[in-house]
């Protein structure tokens, strides 16, 4: 090994060390709790007292102001204000409310019908699973937009039609998750033991089935936390989803498209709400993950 | 092998015939079409004709079955939005557009993400494996419509490489391609990484090592090789999302493709053309997925006996 060798190697496991210190700080993920914290739950709960203007009002004669370091742009509206002159960093306050609740809401619901449609078809079998499974299929077939577009026209732009598409987006992916561990749950020998101490199938599935598949759950729903997030941006960016003017990230991100020659602030900061928040629970998500249940790492 | 494409082809056809009874009821939810079509002030009389023209004032089932013929007949009916043409042949020739950004787009992030997923297994847990993990998560992360005006801001406004939108020259391609494949990209890439990873740790592999072959024939042409089976089994998926990925995208930059044509006629309620759209979508997916699981059942025996 000559000279030059060595100093690359050493300069690789310097790096190397560099990068585990980064992995290990990682199996406590406090940058993105901090993030999710700062850009998603602390102004959601506090949007009114936090944010400095109103969200939905703004003065016509303070349209397109620039950011406060920029030629321009007064430390009154931080972030600038958009084209009928609404403060972009009150309105991100505002958006996170609509980002968080949608993604709770939606989570919850879609959540809560693929588990149990999932239960269902995974204990009982026979018949029950074919004809959910077909639904699964067919839900998992008919892509997310276009029946988001066509709900969209059908109910017009609004947060029922948000959340029931997300709701049609997620059960699927829940059905199919929690069925396959109720499959693997149900050959064990404590499930046998229960029904031979005649506990009644409901029973079964109460106390001993769904106890299993919880770390699945939580592990799917932080996963998924983010990924609603940026659905539900998706949507109001087509707009058929949260309809105007409620300060949506995505709706702000639409907003400021036909400005983007002038005035790039207005698309900017909106996205990069998105863009920290998601990538922020994507962290906090993977390292629940690990610990829980690293066998889903596929998910 | 056999009785399972018979018995998955089945299934498709399942999934098609229970699409087109969502996309009739869709059109049929909100009360009648003829509300959609007429005006304010249009009086009952309109409304009969339109009734009585369109059938719908036979029973439901009997509208469906008509639906379903005209479907398999390729007659969807006429485009409202554009007078003169049918919402079918409007699809066709809008879909050539998204063809052409997907095929372009894909081979830009095959040759992109395959690349750094065989360098990232290679060389596990050092830099450009961490490279790697970051193009994933930010594949994961960021939202494509909003990255798609990022790009325009960029390259468009700040530099003035490229045009901001529309179609045209080979330069109109190159951001709505990105914008598309960016997602694709950290897919590929760690389905390359993990299936190049159990690749290497094979006999065949070890073998090749020992028979003193250099390393770069070992690693780009014997594990490669097997390793490769796994991503290309997904590009169906990727083809299927791609069409999904289309409304957004070609809404960013104003692409004529079908995915502008489905947000138009949404924006327009132009119910034929969405039918169209919805149909062909579907019809995609479903074709997709089960070209994919008879790949798979091509090359791993064990699934068709599930």
């Amino acid at each position: 090994m000559n000279g030059q060798e060595q100093l690359d190697n050493n300069r690789m496991s310097f790096l190397g060390g560099a990068f585990k210190s980064v992995r290990r700080f990682n199996h406590y993920p406090v940058i993105p709790i901090l993030i999710i914290l700062v850009l998603l739950v602390i102004p959601a709960i506090f949007a009114d007292l936090l944010a400095p203007h109103e969200s939905r009002a703004g003065g016509l004669g303070d349209r397109l102001i620039p950011p406060m370091w920029l030629e321009g742009g007064s430390s009154e509206y931080i972030l600038g204000t958009d084209r009928v002159g609404r403060d972009i960093f009150s309105r991100i306050i505002h958006g996170s409310r609509i980002s968080l609740v949608i993604s709770l809401i939606g989570i919850a619901s879609g959540g809560i019908l693929g588990t149990g449609l999932g239960l269902i078809a995974g204990y009982v079998g026979g018949w029950a699973d074919a004809v959910i499974m077909r639904l699964v299929d067919i839900g998992l077939a008919l892509p997310s937009i276009i029946f988001a577009l066509a709900l969209g026209v059908l109910m017009g732009p609004s947060f029922a039609t948000v959340i029931i598409v997300v709701t049609y987006v997620l059960w699927a992916y829940y059905c199919r998750q929690i069925r396959g561990e109720v499959l693997r749950v149900k050959s064990r020998d404590f499930i046998a033991r229960a029904k031979v101490s005649g506990a009644s199938d409901f029973r079964i599935i109460r106390k001993h089935v769904f106890p299993n598949v919880t770390n699945t759950l939580i592990v799917l729903a932080t996963l998924q936390v983010g990924f609603v997030i940026v659905l539900e941006a998706t949507l109001s960016f087509l707009g058929v989803g949260i309809p105007r003017p409620t300060p949506a990230w995505g709706l702000m991100v639409a907003d400021g498209r036909e400005y983007i020659t002038s005035a790039w602030w207005i698309a900017m900061f909106p996205g990069l709400a998105i863009m920290l928040t998601v990538l922020a629970l994507n962290l906090l998500g993977d390292s629940i993950r690990d610990r829980l249940d690293p066998t889903l790492r596929q998910v | 092998m056999q009785r399972f494409i018979v018995l998955r082809i089945g299934q498709g056809l399942i999934a098609l015939f229970a699409v087109s009874i969502i996309v009739f009821s869709l059109t049929r939810l909100t009360g009648s079409p003829a509300d959609v079509f007429l005006s304010v002030d249009a009086t009952q009389e309109d409304y009969d004709r339109i009734a009585e023209q369109w059938g719908l004032n036979d029973p439901l089932y009997q509208q469906y079955l008509v639906f379903l013929f005209n479907v398999l007949r390729g007659d969807l009916g006429d485009s409202w939005r554009w007078p003169g043409h049918t919402a079918f042949e409007l699809t066709i020739q809008r879909s050539i557009a998204t063809l052409q950004l997907a095929l372009f787009s894909l081979s830009v992030s095959t040759v992109i993400a395959v690349p750094i997923g065989v360098m990232a297994a290679v060389n596990k847990d050092r830099p450009i494996d961490w490279v790697g993990k970051v193009i994933a998560l930010l594949g994961q992360s960021v939202p494509p419509f909003w990255m798609g005006l990022v790009l325009i801001w960029i390259f468009a406004v700040q530099l003035e490489w490229l045009p901001t939108s529309g179609r045209g020259s080979f330069k109109h391609i190159i951001m709505p391609a990105i914008t598309m494949g960016w997602f694709q990209v950290a897919a590929v890439m760690r389905l390359m990484r993990s299936s190049m990873l159990d690749s290497l740790d094979t006999e065949y592999v070890k073998l090749a090592r020992i028979k003193g072959l250099t390393e770069r024939k070992v690693v780009w042409k014997h594990a490669l090789k097997n390793a490769a089976i796994t991503p290309l089994t997904y590009f169906g998926i990727i083809a299927a999302s791609f069409l999904t990925g289309s409304v957004v995208v070609e809404t960013v930059f104003a692409w004529p493709g079908i995915g502008s044509l489905a947000i138009e006629a949404v924006r327009s309620q132009d119910y034929t053309v969405i039918q169209a759209v919805v149909v062909l979508f579907a019809g995609v997916f479903i074709f997709a997925s089960l070209v994919v699981d008879i790949l798979y059942a091509y090359l791993d025996p064990r699934i068709r006996y599930q």
